[in-house]
């Protein structure tokens, strides 16, 4: 047994010091020179930071787009999704019925078939961060009238927050909600 | 053609490009011959002198065994200690504590055998000591362990091959040096640049634009996840895994995970062909994985596009599919085939909750893992497939009446019996446990535990039950992923899975490599007209249809009584 276990032994230790010691500390080194610095990139807003660039937060003031439904409550430090069955009563009846109860309360102008699933399902993380542009776009007609700003205002801003697919032709388009109402609140002075 | 479905075709295009190049260059470093990577050699050269190792010992096939069993049980207790004791090591900025025994058993041996089920939370009770030194070590060295065990048999498949098959830490050690690390290297810059944390910083404390304090827990992510996929581990730095917008940033960072997950399942398909001089042979088995892994992918991708018919009855309208559980900045087309391609190999990341996926998406899941050898896992993959082939070889030779011979061997009692046991052991862990799990929480609902049995489940119904079938499923094909909402991290769950992982690991690399081993003894037959043809759709057709039949025959009760009950309670 001699043969296997020293080798073995010594083995492990020298893996250990150069794959969890030296590859991450390079990986840590290099990062340095992208864009958030390796600590992650957060976003500043009246010379403060409010959030981080990449993770989603709660918005569920009638002025601001709303974030998308979080089964952990936008707990950046408890990431998970609701693991609801796609048949589970009390999540369709209890649930997604009333996210779709409070988005019609708050969104008078909008009829239920126009409302898109994600904004009354919860996302896979907790924290997402984005909308489909259909997600933003409902919402306008509240924002709008919160701010007391022209419909037509509200939409463009939304366009020109539609980030598009990867080299345009991959993937899906998406809004990144924070970001969307900051420029919300600087639109306002 | 929507830009979503593009991007799924392109993600599998550039993975098939980047598989086969990798396949010759993986051929090449076995062989011996001159390849990009020999600038490693002097790095090699140091670890072997330090490890005390000559590799040019050749090795038979008991003692590649031996050599593999003995240094992952150093790993184990390696681990084990490390888990149980990490509050008091260093790394630990967020001050998180120590393992409980039952969730460190399960957790060591679930990095040990590349499974990665995650009964705990990264954020909470891991700290960036055991996610480094303990998670991300392992990923390399149980990835490294599969291709090694997997080149043993390769070796043994060669022309006239007797006894030596190589040496075991020469091959495991070079599928580091040459394979996994230079590849997670480059994969690794390219998420750090897309936005993943790579400092040893701990949480921040931010206030939202709501005036909401928020505790964002970060860390030293990009190296891990990127071995995490490229070694088919899957066990991710989050507890949303790649969901979460650290570990997954953004469609980019997607396409990459999803394209390192499965490169060297499909390079090692090619390496075979390249390696032996047989790439006829290597399509078949390539051709048969391709069809086996697309009729689970068509299923989940049309459920998942279609959306939920129960929240459809709701009224609202559902043009960007079934989003519980799913992330906007992937959608549901590529989430469905993420879903799918983390199951048929042994990955399990996961960038949606497949709790909440559609009855039909579940059930193509669970049968990925069930069949385990599409694709599969590092090495391992293909040596489950090996054993198909082997009784496929079998079953053709009774049917034209000959003695099976399978490159040049006679497959006689013995390697029958061996193919034979560890394709049945399979179903048999996954059942067992499921049955027993079924019986506990039917019996003793209310059992003082800690959790008690009743309390396990998330969702009532079918439903329950399929998360208990997709869990051993999981622990099974050492895949890792979850049908999430099961409260597992308590003992009886830490325990039976942690077993199961065991023995769904180990067994089917020594199967495998013992029936390599003892053909490649045998007296080596030369072709004639009779030999079965190994390189040809015919027999392609045969090896799928022993996959089903295995497959279907054992798992459909079950799968009756979850994922498709639930399915035809929809409507």
């Amino acid at each position: 047994m001699k043969t296997y276990i020293l080798p073995a032994l010594k083995l492990t230790v020298i893996l250990i010091v150069i794959l969890a010691g030296v590859y991450p500390l390079i990986i840590a080194g290099i990062g340095k020179f992208t864009p958030g610095h390796g600590d992650g990139e957060t976003v500043q807003y009246k010379g403060r930071t409010v959030g981080y660039a990449l993770i989603g937060q709660k918005f569920t003031k009638d002025e601001y787009f709303w974030s998308r439904p979080s089964a952990v409550d936008y707990k950046a430090d408890a990431s998970g999704g609701s693991n609801k069955g796609p048949t589970n009563p009390d999540y369709l009846h209890k649930d997604v019925q009333g996210r779709i109860d409070t988005f019609l309360k708050h969104n008078p102008t909008v009829k239920k078939e126009q409302i898109p699933a994600e904004l009354v399902t919860a996302s896979g993380s907790g924290l997402d961060p984005d909308l489909s542009p259909a997600g933003a776009k409902i919402q306008v007609a509240r924002v709008a009238k919160a701010r007391g700003l022209s419909e037509q205002q509200v939409s463009t801003l939304v366009d020109a927050h539609i980030e598009k697919p990867l080299l345009g032709v991959f993937g899906p388009e998406k809004v990144n909600v924070l970001k969307l109402n900051i420029a919300l609140d600087e639109l306002k002075k | 053609m929507n830009t979503e479905l593009l991007g799924v075709i392109f993600t599998y295009l550039l993975t098939l490009a980047i598989a086969i190049v990798l396949g010759k260059h993986i051929a090449r470093v076995f062989k011996g011959e001159k390849n990009w990577l020999d600038f490693m050699s002097p790095v090699e050269r140091f670890i072997f002198r330090f490890s005390g190792i000559d590799t040019k010992r050749e090795m038979n096939w008991k003692q590649h065994l031996y050599a593999l069993l003995t240094i992952n049980s150093i790993w184990l207790i390696y681990a084990f200690v490390c888990l149980i004791s990490q509050a008091h090591l260093p790394l630990n900025p967020d001050g998180n504590p120590n393992q409980t025994p039952d969730l460190a058993f399960n957790t060591a041996i679930s990095f040990l055998t590349n499974t990665n089920m995650q009964d705990y939370s990264g954020e909470s009770l891991a700290t960036y000591f055991t996610q480094h030194f303990v998670f991300m070590f392992l990923h390399f060295a149980s990835a490294a362990t599969g291709i090694a065990a997997l080149l043993v048999v390769f070796r043994a498949l060669k022309d006239k091959v007797t006894d030596k098959l190589g040496n075991f830490w020469d091959y495991f050690v070079k599928s580091i040096t040459r394979i996994l690390l230079p590849i997670s290297f480059v994969i690794a810059v390219i998420l750090a640049f897309n936005g993943m944390p790579t400092s040893y910083k701990g949480k921040d404390t931010v206030i939202g634009m709501q005036g909401d304090t928020v505790h964002v827990s970060r860390g030293p992510v990009a190296a891990m996840v990127a071995i995490k996929h490229l070694g088919t581990n899957g066990g991710g730095w989050f507890g949303a895994n790649s969901a979460h917008p650290l570990e997954n940033p953004n469609y980019l960072t997607n396409t990459t995970e999803l394209v390192a997950q499965l490169i060297i399942p499909i390079a090692l398909v090619f390496a075979l062909g390249f390696y032996l001089n047989k790439k006829k042979f290597s399509y078949v088995i390539y051709g048969v994985m391709t069809v086996g892994t697309l009729l689970f992918l068509l299923p989940t991708i049309a459920a998942e596009v279609q959306g939920n018919p129960a929240i459809a009855k709701l009224g609202v309208s559902q043009t960007t599919g079934a989003m519980e559980g799913k992330e906007v900045r992937f959608g549901p087309l590529n989430t469905a085939y993420w879903c799918i391609m983390t199951t048929v190999t042994s990955t399990g990341s996961t960038n949606s909750m497949h709790d909440s996926a559609m009855p039909i998406s579940g059930a193509m899941m669970m049968m990925g893992m069930m069949v385990n050898a599409f694709y599969g896992g590092c090495g391992v993959g293909f040596l489950n497939f090996y054993i198909f082939i082997i009784i496929a070889v079998f079953i053709s030779g009774l049917m034209v009446g000959r003695t099976p011979e399978f490159f040049g061997r006679k497959i006689e009692a013995r390697e029958m019996k061996i193919a034979s046991l560890i394709a049945l052991l399979h179903p048999f862990i996954i059942l067992v446990g499921t049955a027993l799990s079924s019986y506990v929480l039917v019996h003793f609902p209310n059992a003082n535990w800690s959790v008690k049995p009743s309390a396990w489940l998330n969702n009532p119904g079918y439903h329950g039950f399929s998360e208990m079938l997709y869990q051993y499923s999981s622990a099974a094909a050492n895949n890792g992923s979850g049908f999430a909402g099961l409260t597992a991290n308590n003992l009886f769950w830490n325990i039976s899975t942690g077993i199961v992982m065991i023995l769904g690991r180990f067994l089917p690399i020594i199967g495998p490599v013992a029936i390599a081993g003892i053909l490649a003894n045998k007296k080596f037959v030369p072709e004639s007209a009779g030999t079965l043809k190994s390189d040809t759709s015919t027999f392609g057709i045969m090896i799928y249809a022993v996959i089903i039949i295995i497959a279907a025959l054992a798992f459909f009760p079950a799968l009756a009584l979850g994922p498709i009950a639930e399915h035809f309670s929809l409507k």
